[in-house]
């Protein structure tokens, strides 16, 4: 796919202006928290899974830029209503593609919402396992 | 209704104005000679060359229009500076003294030299990003060829103290450059009571057209030619003469020269009244660079909790041009080298906001941009995990 150097997609766009699931889930099943400020990017984002271990929620806070606003507003409009094991099945680049992809220098961003997801699922299955 | 336009990325570069077009044009397809031919062709061309270097030269102050060579534009001003007085005092030393805190075209010739044997000192800068002379002093070494610092930074707008750097250097018997790009047309400059040996200028920066500037070279500098071909611009930058851009810059410095005085005062007190304005209606934010000793028309603004191009893209979408603190979005990932350099805080680097106004910006575009900030910087902050935290 051509880029205009640094140009984001109409659909990078989109998300970055009206991005869903903005937001907490106050008894999320699991949270994820990725990144940090000085590389410019941070990401907490939070499922909730039911018992038959279907994402029934997801929702993030972000700071960082257009592309990271825009990748977890993706990547969790992508797991709703998926399984875990199908939710780990969801690759940056599968992010990265579903928003018409990212300039080359903003990849990371979709790196980044990867982890975050990664990072709420290893966090719902500690609290599981803690549970038992 | 069309939605409102507002430039505030002056810094970046300027509209040529309509008196340096209406100058340049019949340089394109009437007056069109080479300027160095001797038939009538290149003699008028000549002309329009001989008094754009005149106007150059009287904005600057220069003893001689001589003194004024003409380049492709501020970053090859300090390229040539540089690399050339490098060049021309190597059996001297290999020694250059810089700032962290300057434009990419000096830093990177300086760390070019770097890898042909040169070695370079990046003196500090303190909170508010001016130059440290005590270090700069205690930098210098029997091998110092040339200090090389800006006259005031394109990022933050803070003025350097360019006569005590020029004094030190001058004491010293070393060559002084400054990168001059964003201060000519909005600082007085007097070149012949300056201790300054070369200043790097760019067109595009004054109202000027692009792909012009200028590199001013003290009678009995030492310097070696960077561009080789003819005999051009007294032998120091070879290249057929731009007619119709130098023109254009003459002109452009013709009207700074007369109008800076009143330009800079209606500027700076657009620019505090717009501050002004940001902490009143905006908590949690910071002011980078000097409260006074800044260009009259940079305001450089730190929304804490949020990334600057968020913010930049946002205030796009409402038809406000701004540029970042920060170099994310001109690909590089890197917080501010200059914020950095200041000793700012990366989670304060990163939603750092330049508004560089210009002399089309009226009270009307900053009361406009102070509507729409707010409810941005809200939602943005709403949607920020670091907000978050700080609320709690």
């Amino acid at each position: 796919m051509l880029f205009m150097e640094g140009q984001y997609s109409e659909k990078v766009m989109e998300h970055f202006r009206n991005p869903h699931n903005v937001g907490e889930i106050p008894d999320a099943s699991g949270i994820g928290n990725v990144g940090n400020p000085v590389c410019g990017d941070i990401m907490r984002l939070y499922i909730k899974v039911d018992e038959k271990e279907v994402i029934t929620d997801a929702k993030f806070k972000t700071f960082g830029c257009g592309a990271a606003i825009a990748t977890s507003s993706m990547v969790t409009d992508l797991v709703k209503g998926k399984t875990i094991p199908e939710a780990l099945k969801v690759s940056n680049h599968a992010v990265a593609e579903a928003l018409g992809g990212l300039p080359k220098v903003k990849m990371h961003c979709s790196v980044l919402a990867e982890q975050a997801l990664r990072s709420a699922i290893d966090d719902y299955i500690a609290k599981k396992k803690a549970k038992i | 209704m069309s939605m409102r336009k507002v430039y505030m990325d002056n810094n970046a570069t300027t509209s040529a104005r309509e008196e340096v077009v209406e100058a340049m044009l019949p340089y394109f397809s009437q007056i069109y000679g080479n300027a160095s031919s001797i038939h009538q062709f290149g003699r008028s061309a000549r002309t329009a060359v001989d008094s754009a270097r005149q106007k150059v030269a009287a904005l600057l102050g220069a003893s001689s229009p001589e003194e004024i060579i003409f380049t492709a534009g501020g970053t090859e001003s300090d390229n040539f500076a540089i690399k050339g007085v490098a060049a021309a005092l190597r059996s001297k030393g290999n020694h250059i003294i810089t700032s962290t805190i300057e434009h990419h075209a000096v830093l990177n010739t300086c760390k070019y030299l770097a890898k042909e044997g040169y070695d370079i000192t990046f003196v500090g800068v303190d909170e508010y990003g001016v130059v440290k002379l005590d270090e700069l002093r205690k930098a210098i070494t029997d091998k110092t060829i040339l200090i090389t610092v800006m006259y005031a930074n394109n990022e933050v707008g803070t003025v350097q103290p360019i006569e005590e750097i020029g004094k030190i250097a001058k004491e010293k018997g070393i060559c002084f450059h400054t990168d001059a790009v964003q201060a000519v047309g909005k600082l007085p400059i007097d070149l012949k009571n300056a201790d300054i040996d070369l200043l790097s200028m760019s067109g595009h920066k004054l109202y000027g057209p692009k792909g012009i500037g200028a590199l001013y070279i003290k009678k009995g500098t030492k310097i070696t030619p960077q561009m080789l071909g003819g005999h051009h611009e007294m032998g120091k930058r070879a290249g057929t003469e731009n007619v119709s851009g130098m023109v254009g810059f003459g002109k452009a410095c013709e009207l700074a020269q007369k109008e800076m005085a009143i330009e800079n005062k209606k500027l700076s007190d657009l620019r505090d009244y717009f501050y002004k304005g940001i902490i009143s209606k905006i908590e949690e934010v910071r002011l980078n660079g000097h409260p006074e000793k800044r260009l009259p028309n940079t305001l450089n603004v730190g929304f804490r909790y949020l990334e600057g191009e968020s913010i930049i893209l946002n205030l796009d979408m409402e038809g406000v041009g701004v540029s970042t603190g920060s170099a994310c979005t001109s690909g590089s990932l890197e917080p501010s080298h200059v914020l950095t350099a200041m000793g700012v805080d990366p989670a304060d680097t990163q939603g750092s906001v330049r508004f560089s106004l210009g002399r089309d910006n009226n009270k009307e575009d900053v009361d406009y941009v102070l509507e729409i900030l707010p409810p941005i910087i809200k939602r943005l902050r709403d949607m920020s995990p670091l907000y978050e935290a700080k609320k709690k």
